[in-house]
């Protein structure tokens, strides 16, 4: 069976590492480059590269900064960030990413996950679905950087976007996302359940305890995590450690 | 030098880059005259059965590994690369180059599908390839899967290595002048970097 998997996020914009609190409030948090290359030599199973202004912003994703960072890693490596057609999903690749997420551009027009999925295969689309409460048990999906309630049921679009073509998902809690207080437990093992993709939950992650209980109780087939590993509180070799004793499976680090 | 085979899908950045730090020469090309006449050839994989034929046989390039292959030429095929060298595919219903005799299975036990993520993967005993091709690899490594089907070979003998997702499979094949791996070991980390500087070793 495929081990859990641990997966630093570096939230990019103008070409560096930056980490918010609840998607605004963004410090340095370093040079992309060299963060993707340190995560890969030290355990990291795979990185998560989101250019989280290229919507707001209304311009293409910093192309020459994936395909450096894709020339330092030896780990599978994913890219989003103000994707909206099949040509920047393309470019992408071609500038070595293995995967590119889609926010924004697929709520605007589902088709572009179908397109691409039957270019690239579906195991290459990955829907980056951020995620909301909007009342008890009802969580909504929202676009453009968190600024904006698209209105669609995140369970419900989750469950249309895979059917489509989407072969994973990056499912953000914005209200966890930046708080530390743990991943968003109920809102992963709903979304989980629904689909049969493999989710990565994101949003939350304060401590070693927070990927043990996403992957038994949140049902997540893999975590991410940003400022806990980027301010170096947390290192991913503590926190396989921990999960092996745990018995939770993971890939062993050379 | 090697060929990359460039059909229009697939992580060819990727694979570019990890030959880059092999210290390998390489060219990227779709024409099947170059194809022909290369020393080693290499697939590469991420992407659909279905397009991934058409797009070879639009461009001629069915025809153009299959001679070079016939020629003695070394083939390498990773992912989706190894599932179009056998007959057929489930996936889009897809005849493929029939290379290898056997065909591609759609994942049936796991209900998460794609397969995505390390799994083990376990070189088969006594065979002789399996010893070189994991030699100073720990034994049952994890490497980086990304697959919803995956390849049934008529003779058993050409699994190199297997790995169990629901199901058992093969995971590596390897037969004459034919190496190839369901998984990415492009992306495979430093145990996927062994095994290629493994798999030139055994063709340079």
């Amino acid at each position: 069976m495929t081990t859990k998997r641990i997966i630093p996020c570096l939230d990019m914009t103008q070409g560096k590492v930056v980490k918010g609190i609840q998607f605004v409030n963004f410090r340095d948090a370093g040079d992309p480059v060299v963060l993707a290359k340190k995560y890969s030599e030290t355990g990291a199973d795979e990185l998560v590269f989101l250019d989280i202004s290229a919507t707001v912003e209304n311009r293409p994703i910093l192309l020459d900064v994936v395909e450096r960072t894709a020339k330092n890693v030896t780990i599978p490596f994913s890219v989003g960030g103000g994707i909206r057609t099949m040509e920047d999903m393309r470019q992408i690749l071609l500038a070595g990413a293995d995967k590119v997420s889609v926010n924004t551009g697929a709520v605007n027009k589902p088709t572009l996950i179908t397109e691409c999925a039957n270019a690239f295969g579906n195991q290459c689309v990955v829907l980056s679905l951020d995620a909301k409460q909007v009342s008890p048990g009802r969580w909504n999906a929202f676009i453009n950087g968190g600024n904006k309630d698209s209105g669609l049921s995140a369970v419900e679009w989750a469950k249309k976007a895979t059917r489509i073509g989407a072969g994973e998902i990056l499912l953000t809690s914005i209200d966890q996302d930046g708080t530390k207080n743990g991943f968003n437990i109920e809102l992963t093992k709903a979304v989980s359940r629904s689909v049969s993709v493999p989710v990565i939950a994101s949003g939350g992650a304060g401590k070693k305890e927070d990927f043990l209980d996403i992957f038994t109780q949140g049902e997540a087939d893999a975590a991410l995590a940003a400022s806990l590993f980027h301010f170096g509180e947390l290192t991913i070799k503590e926190l396989k450690e921990y999960l092996k004793q745990k018995n939770i499976l993971i890939r062993e680090v050379l | 030098m090697i060929t990359i085979i460039d059909y229009g899908v697939g992580n060819i950045g990727s694979v570019a880059n990890t030959l880059t730090r092999l210290g390998q020469t390489y060219q990227m090309s779709s024409d099947p005259t170059i194809i022909r006449s290369a020393d080693i050839l290499l697939l590469p994989g991420v992407g659909a059965a279905g397009v991934g034929m058409k797009n070879l046989r639009d461009r001629g390039l069915d025809t153009a590994i299959r001679i070079a292959i016939q020629n003695g030429k070394r083939f390498i095929g990773f992912c989706l690369g190894m599932q179009l060298l056998f007959e057929y595919s489930e996936e889009d219903d897809t005849v493929c180059l029939g290379i290898l005799k056997g065909s591609v299975k759609k994942f049936r036990i796991v209900r998460k599908i794609p397969q995505i993520g390390w799994n083990q993967v376990v070189p088969v005993e006594k065979n002789r390839k399996a010893k070189s091709l994991f030699a100073g690899i720990p034994k049952d490594s994890a490497f980086y899967f990304v697959n919803s089907y995956y390849p049934i070979p008529t003779y058993t003998s050409v699994a190199v290595a297997t790995t169990e997702y629901g199901e058992r499979f093969a995971s590596v094949v390897a037969i004459k002048n034919i190496i190839a791996t369901q998984f990415h070991p492009e992306k495979s980390g430093e145990v996927g970097f062994r095994l290629l500087q493994n798999i030139m070793k055994e063709y340079i």
